[in-house]
């Protein structure tokens, strides 16, 4: 048993060892805004925050997150309002499938934090997810739509 | 032409083509209404049309035939019912049809029907379910070929909305004892210069019991309000925070996962295999064999992954055990050389011309298997309970798939219910090549309960159906003012759609052969289909060519378009917004391509510049894009962007191989893909040329690798005629890679 807490609320749940995030809060919290793309750090599907940096959560034992602050894109609203960066995703009309956009937005959040008005080159490095719909333009834009927020 | 009945033009106005194909269309849309409108239709609301349906509330529900995979069609179809009908956008709202009979895309059927040569043909063989042709286009509901706006939206869509509202404007003529003509419809609203007036929701029951017209007039364009407006998408909050659900998010209750292993050679079966590892480990519930696969049913899909890494099932490989790259590239090459060709199209005497030319230009080109990788790797839902099946998943065929899953499960398609999830990406994948619901089938069959199976990146990327490797040769004759007079193209392997081997420019003499029967990988349709492997080869040969006109590689292409106004203005328009007569700076070039896709021209320009690496760098792209009309200008462009980043990562790093009949590549780390560092600044224009109605979700990816290779010879003078990029060190042209 190890206890996690994820958007603040804690849970005790029944898993291995080496179980990765990921599929603890996919399929034992039921929690599927995060994304499975390919369970080996290389596409950042999976993206979320722990205690506010982002974590590959595919290749990361839940294990190693007890007693740490789990965000993941159901916890980034503050009661009904969007996150400025899930409203700058929704001005700029950046999702395509969608598919990616959790993991995006996560590795967005988190890179805002660390820089609140990135450069280009700076997004370069930060935002090294895939988006196989290729909607990069629209991704960049909204960055900096939110650090203008 | 068979004779147009009213109900038909409800349904696009099917028009019967001669003969025996008359009776079913004339008879399908009477069936067809009753049966829509018990599905769809909703107490409170009356239903119009099997495709809108306005609410005594005033809502206007916009019933959508088609998957969202992201192109934004669940908001463009919307939208130009809604311009026709006259409806408050704010009051509109979109539900995807179930995937039944009724909601056939008629549209579709009819723009096959009358031969409408771009309807790619591999989606009247969508479904080999032995219908015949015509009941396989009655039975498509497919997303793909740029289709939904071109064909639904144009003859289904708007016709829909315009009837509508007449019919609501005839039932207030008749209501009011006013002259229809009289009446103005307006944001939902009806309204008579008496002071009479009424909400569509008021007017609608009255206007159920009106026979649709057949000939509504449908709007000028410089009356539209809501076509041309960029529009908010309806499936975008939902992608923002979480609560999209897409196949894989599928929980319900008592649900196992399944993690399944296919025979890594296509066409093998399962031999053996000791299930007793899978077994002890946790949370594994059974091993499920299957034909083909191995299975692991657990209570998690990482238990069932990890189990499914445990068992070393043995195959038998069958007949393609040693086919490699190598070895389909030998003999394509092989088949090219002995001229067995199968005749594609000609116009004039190309081998006469050839023979007598003074200045023959040759090259040869080739490109490799490319797989689809979806962002959401492949999945399906199943549940067998008392002979019934339900499924859900991602099917840009919600229709087809359901014929497909009667099909696999023996049981009659009555019997099968398909619930559609959001789509993580299709380009093509979850559309004809099913291999996902017929394991989900096959395992749901063993397992109490409902069970969703899924492939790892590993299964989806070694498992697909791909983008076929093809060999180009070409030859063309330059007269004495550097005119083409001949072209000849001969390659490898044809698909769809048929027109992608055409060239617009205007030569005098050309044709194009192709060799066939030589490729052993399973074949699916890829974002834009043979138009990728095709944009390259004559782009890239038409810039071989100029360079040996000695002109310029724009002015070269501009000089033979004159038969082809339209594709001039789209190429002149993207020499323009590169600046292209203009030096680009120090260390960078800029090539040139362009190719009509699914009713759209595309012309863009890249701007490269070389790394340090000797990798390529595209800092900017510029397209000019003709569809005819736009109809959500922001999907649009994104469209066109997202299509050339997915064109941008076949040329650069794009490459399924084969070796002992098995795809080498696994993930993403050897499958590698653009990001955002290397996708490039990508400006979009539109000309509206009043055209037929183009594709926006392909066009857009078929000239980017020719446009990015050209550049590179502008810089560099080395030629690559071959993808992907990455095999090269572009500054000496040298191949780095074996194959
Ligand atoms: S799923 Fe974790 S990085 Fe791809
Ligand atoms: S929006 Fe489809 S993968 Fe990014």
């Amino acid at each position: 048993m190890i206890t996690i807490t994820v958007n603040g609320a804690p849970h005790e749940v029944d898993v291995e060892e080496g179980m990765p995030l990921l599929w603890v809060l996919r399929d034992v919290l039921n929690m599927t805004g995060t994304k499975y793309g390919c369970g080996v750090a290389a596409c950042g599907a999976c993206t979320v925050m722990v205690d506010g940096a982002p974590v590959r959560s595919c290749s990361f034992p839940a294990a190693l997150a007890v007693g740490k602050a789990i965000t993941t894109i159901e916890g980034l609203k503050s009661g009904e309002t969007l996150h400025k960066v899930q409203q700058a995703w929704i001005a700029e009309q950046a999702p395509q499938c969608g598919y990616c956009q959790s993991g995006q937005i996560m590795a967005a959040v988190a890179l805002l934090n660390e820089k609140p008005q990135p450069t280009d080159a700076e997004i370069d490095a930060a935002m090294t997810n895939i988006c196989r719909c290729g909607s990069y333009a629209q991704i960049r834009a909204a960055i900096h739509a939110a650090a203008k927020a | 032409m068979g004779k147009i009945t009213r109900r038909l033009m409800m349904f696009g106005g099917v028009a019967a083509v001669g003969g025996g194909l008359a009776v079913g269309y004339a008879l399908l849309p009477y069936t067809t209404i009753d049966r829509a409108r018990k599905l769809a239709g909703k107490s409170g609301e009356t239903m119009l049309s099997a495709w809108v349906r306005i609410g005594t509330d005033n809502s206007v529900t916009v019933i959508v035939p088609h998957s969202e995979m992201g192109q934004g069609v669940h908001t463009s179809l919307p939208m130009m019912l809604a311009e026709e009908l006259d409806a408050d956008w704010s009051l509109v709202r979109m539900e995807q049809a179930p995937a039944d009979m009724a909601f056939a895309n008629l549209g579709l059927a009819r723009g096959y029907l009358r031969g409408d040569k771009s309807i790619p043909s591999w989606m009247s063989g969508a479904a080999d379910f032995g219908f015949r042709k015509v009941a396989e286009s009655m039975n498509l509901q497919i997303t793909g070929g740029s289709t939904s706006v071109r064909f639904t939206g144009v003859d289904g869509f708007r016709r829909t909305g315009a009837a509508a509202r007449s019919m609501l404007i005839a039932a207030a003529a008749a209501k009011w004892s006013v002259p229809a003509g009289e009446i103005e419809a307006k944001l939902s609203k009806l309204t008579h210069a008496s002071g009479k007036s009424a909400t569509y929701g008021e007017m609608a029951e009255a206007a159920a019991a009106i026979a649709p017209p057949a000939d509504a007039p449908l709007k000028a364009k410089k009356d539209y309000t809501i076509v041309g407006t960029p529009k908010a998408r309806f499936d975008i909050p939902a992608k923002v925070d979480g609560s999209a659900k897409y196949g894989l998010d599928l929980r319900l209750a008592n649900m196992s996962y399944a993690v399944v292993t296919a025979s890594p050679v296509f066409g093998g079966t399962l031999k053996s295999v000791d299930e007793a590892p899978a077994k002890a480990m946790r949370g594994v519930k059974q091993v499920v064999k299957l034909p083909d696969a191995v299975a692991v049913v657990a209570d998690n899909t990482w238990r069932a992954k990890e189990a499914a890494l445990a068992l070393k099932p043995e195959w038998n490989e069958g007949a393609h055990a040693s086919v490699s790259s190598k070895s389909i590239y030998a003999a394509m090459d092989a088949a090219l050389d002995a001229g067995k060709f199968e005749a594609d199209h000609s116009v004039g005497d190309v081998d006469t011309a050839l023979k007598a030319a003074t200045k023959v230009v040759e090259g040869a080109y080739r490109v490799p298997y490319l797989a689809h990788a979806t962002m959401e790797t492949m999945n399906c839902t199943a549940q067998f309970e008392n002979g019934k099946l339900t499924v859900w998943g991602g099917f840009q065929d919600g229709l087809g798939a359901r014929a497909a899953a009667a099909k696999f499960a023996g049981i009659p398609i009555d019997d099968v219910t398909l619930h559609h999830t959001a789509m993580g990406g299709g380009f093509g994948r979850r559309g004809s090549t099913l291999n996902y619901l017929k394991h989900a089938i096959g395992v749901a069959r063993a397992v109490q309960g409902p069970v969703q199976v899924v492939f790892t990146r590993e299964e989806d990327m070694t498992q697909d159906n791909y983008r076929h490797a093809s060999v180009s040769r070409m030859k063309a004759s330059l007269d004495d003012k550097g005119k083409v007079n001949a072209w000849l193209h001969q390659f490898s392997e044809k698909f769809d759609p048929p027109e992608a081997t055409m060239v617009n420019y205007d030569f005098a003499h050309q044709a194009s052969r192709y060799v066939t029967g030589l490729n052993p990988i399973p074949w699916g349709p890829w974002r834009s289909v043979d138009h990728t492997q095709m944009g390259f080869f004559i782009e890239t040969f038409m810039d071989e060519l100029a360079v040996s006109a000695g002109q310029d590689p724009f002015e070269f292409r501009r000089a033979h378009l004159n038969g082809a106004p339209r594709h001039k203005a789209a190429l002149e328009l993207a020499a323009s917004m590169a600046n292209w007569s203009t030096k680009p700076a120090e260390g960078r070039a800029r090539g040139i391509a362009m190719r009509e896709a699914f009713g759209t021209i595309v012309a863009q320009v890249a701007e490269v510049s070389l790394g340090e690496d000797g990798r390529v760098r595209v800092h900017n792209i510029w397209s000019a894009v003709d569809p005819g009309e736009v109809i959500n200008p922001a999907t649009f462009t994104a469209q066109i962007q997202g299509g050339a980043v997915y064109g941008l990562t076949a040329a650069l790093y794009g490459e399924i191989t084969i070796d002992k009949g098995r795809v080498v590549q696994q993930n993403f780390p050897d499958y590698d893909m653009v990001r955002m560092a290397d996708a490039p600044l990508h400006e979009v224009r539109f000309i509206e040329s009043g055209a037929r109605t183009g594709g926006a979700g392909e066009p857009g990816t078929a000239p980017v690798a020719a446009a990015v290779g050209n550049a590179v010879f502008a810089l560099t003078g080395k030629r690559i005629r071959e993808l992907p990029f990455k095999n090269f060190d572009l500054k000496t042209g040298t191949k780095i890679a074996s194959l």
